[in-house]
């Protein structure tokens, strides 16, 4: 199997998507240059999460139009798998990869804290090893990560089953007061309706090591690469 | 040409003995722009010449320390060729202006004292003060101050860890924003400042150079006065983004052999760095500002010279190297830009579109700088009978309740969820604790950082103040089972032309010196913050204190949270009871008169090397030190983090509000298991250390006696909510 990660000016998550990755994987993931033409063959690509270009634009907008990005769109209509965390996500959206948009949280303040998510779907190719509605601990650092689309839009995410995640209490309870930052219908990560694209605010390479503190996010790298074994 | 008029150099902070000094050492009138870099070079902020003398006199090494002061940031062996690098330096007069800018560029300056050496930031820290909570203006400091750390440090993907908040009416006009960076560097692999070898490139990499912070040194150094919002062109603009860049690159180009010396533009810019490092290396330098990256049009040589713009570096280079630089930072997308040589003259010479602008010979700028051995005198309260505060009506469980929601002691929950405190993934202890634990990545070992000040100690007895900030450091380093080893301080004073501030200064100085020896606790590194006044009126005397230490081993370390019922309450060390200058005494009686705590720092070190043979070989894994608000607050602290209740078990007649709430110093809360209580005790008692045990872990509740409980979850509510319920109110 081939992974890619693709590092932009500005990506600070990188290496802790490489040494999670390659934790579970055994093999160093291919760090690529947001510069490049040309993407080695991957059967995974990873957005890491950071300020791409310094978020100074609408976040990911600036990346979304990275000469890299058009390899990624076209890996990923010929069915690679493709994972945008955090900035990866806002990535994710703005490329139109993934419908809606990533905007300021509604308390307008950067929140880093752990998390409880519940699993809304575990039978798609990143979450098949949780099982269904787990409630999973993973962390989430992010300004912008109040997930908005218009109604049609997420009518259709929810009837479809593309939810991967929504925020919750540690009893799954899912509701306005355990929504951190205002997401239309507490959604924290989304696949496209083929299955092949996730995008999800909370990091989980930062939960496979229990010395920093959590491993619920074990299950989503397991997950993943054996889909694409 | 521009007239130098006795109005310019008044306006530059140059007095008339100065003056005379550079008149005589030119032996000619300095150009503007000469006067401009005398002004920035001879700056308290730059030239520390108030308190150069006192510095000098800090212990500074151990057998771990490689770098101490005079570098851009300290260095420490931490073992396996790794080393820690770091420093904590003040940002206050911008941030006072304009709060997120001036907190931004300061957190953003320190990273690059530290990655200038080679090292890759790990870790931030943060001090920060602010006025009375009823001033109008806090709220908006304490926000954009937070925000602007956090916007920094989240932007650059370097984990802000640890920090302090204190709120109090001295500050109301003169915050306190100290920002503190740790980076792990390969011995071998260290980059130093001192410039060497004649012919070789000055090369300028970064950001361009605009018109911001002109004069940012000399403004640190002045008094405030109503007028100071006036001076907000002079506060820096902070972008991240390309400091990102730079780090990225720096950290590049450092892999291979081609950089000689470097530094980083920090306090007067092109100025300082140009100046400190052909100083160092004793050669001269001549630059040529035509090929300056500038971002705006019609800059002068003065205003090149004294910009603040950030996010910029000066390196010497041999010149066959350029191209191979080059190409490292065109393809970080930043500007590179041979500016000077290094020669054989010792002196500065600056030209710029074909006129000599300034022709300077080195040693009058550093070792000419002038020195001032100021008068001070040494003010301390007077000692009182304490007696009248162990009388309150209130009950115990009331006062907690009180105590643990006021604004100096309840959560700061709040502050550091806007810090990504978890990228990097290496941290193992995150805020909220007595330090911070970083892991050395890739490796079982890790860092505990913290940074502490107790100024209202300090203002009542600069000396004791003094030992007991440094002590404090130690003792929360060593909370966490590691070793302490050295520190970096950031000394935020008032006027030093007035003697008794000096004498805030040379006391503090003077109480920091016997503990950094006797603890084996050295500075590395540091700054001075003079003239924090406004209209006449200092701040209490603030030795921010940055504390780096070391876990050999990840397999033990302790945290203060509880983690299980029935476990052992023991205090290590003894409890008098002292009440003056306790939270206790401000939060009940509004009173801060009398001495603070004694520090026995003998005694301390002795219980602090038991602590940690406790968390080693006896594998304790609660500890909590006892500081401010005294032994109830620290033990409700580890309720609340366990989640796990306590019964106390005290005899009625020593359950008094000194024994509860008294910050007597030295002492910390370690809980033990029945299992290994009695090689604990007697591991305490052949240590000759006083202890008592005053009773058990236990449900949810926090029982102090029979009239006095309350569930945690109350507690926990008025502990972690003060900060929302503080902002939320217009």
């Amino acid at each position: 199997m081939e992974i890619s990660v693709i590092v932009f000016p500005g990506s600070n998550c990188d290496r802790d998507i490489a040494v999670s990755l390659k934790k579970f994987s055994k093999q160093n993931p291919k760090m690529i240059w947001h510069k490049e033409r040309s993407l080695p063959k991957s059967d995974l690509i990873v957005l890491p999460g950071g300020f791409s270009y310094g978020d100074y634009l609408r976040c990911g907008s600036m990346a979304a139009n990275s000469p890299i990005m058009s390899e990624v769109i076209k890996n990923a209509e010929s069915g690679a798998y493709i994972i945008g965390i955090c900035n990866g996500f806002q990535i994710l959206t703005e490329t139109n990869l993934l419908p809606g948009t990533l905007i300021r949280n509604r308390e307008l303040s950067f929140i880093c804290k752990n998390l409880s998510l519940k699993v809304e779907n575990s039978e798609t190719g990143f979450t098949h090893k949780y099982s269904n509605k787990e409630i999973i601990e993973i962390p989430v650092a992010h300004n912008e990560g109040n997930y908005f689309a218009d109604k049609n839009i997420i009518d259709n995410i929810e009837d479809k089953n593309l939810i991967a995640f929504r925020y919750c209490d540690e009893n799954g309870l899912v509701n306005d007061e355990t929504n951190p930052n205002g997401s239309k219908n507490n959604i924290a990560g989304i696949i496209n309706e083929k299955g092949n694209i996730l995008g999800m605010m909370p990091h989980p390479e930062r939960a496979t090591d229990k010395t920093a503190g959590l491993i619920d996010g074990e299950k989503f790298f397991i997950s993943i690469l054996e889909s694409i074994q | 040409m521009i007239k130098i008029t006795k109005e310019l150099i008044d306006e530059h902070g140059i007095n008339n003995e100065e003056y005379n000094f550079i008149l005589e050492s030119l032996n000619r009138e300095p150009t503007i722009t000469e006067l401009g870099i005398f002004s920035a070079m001879w700056s308290e902020h730059c030239s520390y010449k108030s308190s150069k003398t006192w510095l000098k006199k800090l212990p500074t090494s151990n057998d771990k320390v490689i770098q101490g002061p005079g570098e851009n940031a300290g260095v420490i062996d931490l073992g396996n060729g790794d080393a820690a690098v770091f420093k904590m330096e003040s940002h206050n007069h911008p941030s006072f202006i304009e709060p997120y800018q001036g907190a931004a560029t300061g957190v953003g300056g320190i990273m690059r004292d530290v990655f200038t050496m080679g090292a890759r930031p790990v870790a931030l820290l943060n001090s920060i003060r602010f006025g009375d909570v009823k001033n109008t203006k806090t709220k908006h400091l304490l926000t954009g101050v937070v925000s602007g750390i956090g916007g920094y440090g989240n932007c650059m993907g370097v984990p802000t860890v640890g920090g302090e908040v204190e709120f109090n009416s001295c500050y109301n006009d003169n915050i306190l924003v100290n920002a503190m960076c740790v980076g792990i560097a390969k011995i071998n692999k260290i980059f130093y400042s001192k410039a060497s070898g004649i012919g070789n490139s000055v090369v300028y990499v970064g950001s361009k150079t605009g018109r911001d912070g002109i004069h940012g040194a000399t403004m640190a150094s002045a008094e405030f006065d109503d007028s100071s919002d006036e001076k907000r062109p002079t506060v820096q603009v902070g972008d991240p983004f390309a400091e990102k860049l730079l780090l990225e690159a720096c950290l590049e180009l450092m892999k291979e052999d081609i950089i000689i010396a470097i530094q980083d533009m920090g306090a007067a810019g092109l100025t300082s760095s140009a100046v400190e490092m052909a100083s160092k290396g004793n050669v001269g330098i001549d630059l040529n500002l035509d090929n300056l990256p500038c971002r705006e049009t019609f800059m002068t040589a003065y205003e090149m010279m004294l910009s603040e713009s950030q996010e910029r570096m000066l390196m010497i280079i041999e010149p066959e190297k350029e191209k191979e630089a080059k190409s490292v930072f065109d393809k970080w997308g930043l500007d590179f830009a041979t500016i000077g040589v290094l020669t054989d003259t010792n002196r500065i010479i600056i030209n710029h579109e074909n006129e000599k602008k300034a022709d300077i010979p080195l040693n009058i700028l550093e070792s000419g700088a002038p020195s001032y051995d100021r008068p001070y005198k040494i003010v301390t309260n007077s000692e009182i009978d304490q007696s009248y505060l162990l009388k309150s009506d209130e009950k115990v469980i009331n006062i907690l309740r009180k105590l643990i929601s006021s604004p100096n002691l309840c959560s700061r929950r709040w502050v550091w969820e806007q810090y990504d405190h978890m990228v990097m993934n290496d941290t193992v202890l995150r805020p909220g604790g007595d330090s911070a634990i970083i892991r050395i990545h890739d490796t079982n070992k890790a860092l505990a950082v913290c940074s502490d000040s107790t100024p209202r100690y300090c203002a009542a007895d600069p000396i004791e103040g003094g030992k007991q900030v440094v002590a404090e450091s130690w003792r929360n380093i060593t909370s966490v089972g590691a070793k302490p080893i050295a520190i970096t301080d950031c000394m935020n004073f008032g006027n030093p032309e007035k003697e008794e501030i000096m004498g805030q200064f040379a006391g503090v100085i003077t109480g920091m010196i016997e503990a950094c020896k006797i603890l084996d606790y050295p500075v590395v590194s540091g700054n001075v913050s003079l003239y924090n006044e406004t209209n006449g009126k200092g701040i209490n005397p603030t030795p921010a204190i940055g504390g780096v230490g070391l876990l050999d081993s990840l397999d033990h370390f302790s945290t203060p949270s509880i983690k299980r019922e029935n476990d052992n309450i023991i205090i290590l060390g003894e409890t008098k009871g002292h009440l003056c200058q306790s939270i206790y005494a401000y939060e009940i009686f509004g009173d801060s008169k009398g001495l603070p705590p004694k520090v026995d720092l003998l005694m301390e070190k002795k219980i602090g090397d038991t602590v940690r043979d406790l968390v080693k070989k006896l594998k304790i894994d609660t500890v909590h030190d006892i500081s401010d608000g005294g032994l109830l607050i620290a033990l409700t602290e580890m309720s609340v983090a366990g989640n796990i209740g306590f019964n106390l078990n005290i005899n009625q007649k020593n359950l008094n509000n000194g024994f509860l709430f008294g910050e007597d110093q030295g002492r910390y809360i370690i809980l033990v298991e029945d299992k290994n209580l009695s090689e604990t005790i007697e591991y305490i008692k052949k240590n000759n250390i006083s202890y008592s045990s005053i009773g058990k872990s236990y449900g949810k509740k926090i029982k102090i006696d029979k009239n006095n409980e309350a569930d945690i979850e109350e507690i926990r509510d008025l502990y972690e909510n003060w900060f929302e319920n503080y902002l939320k109110v217009n």
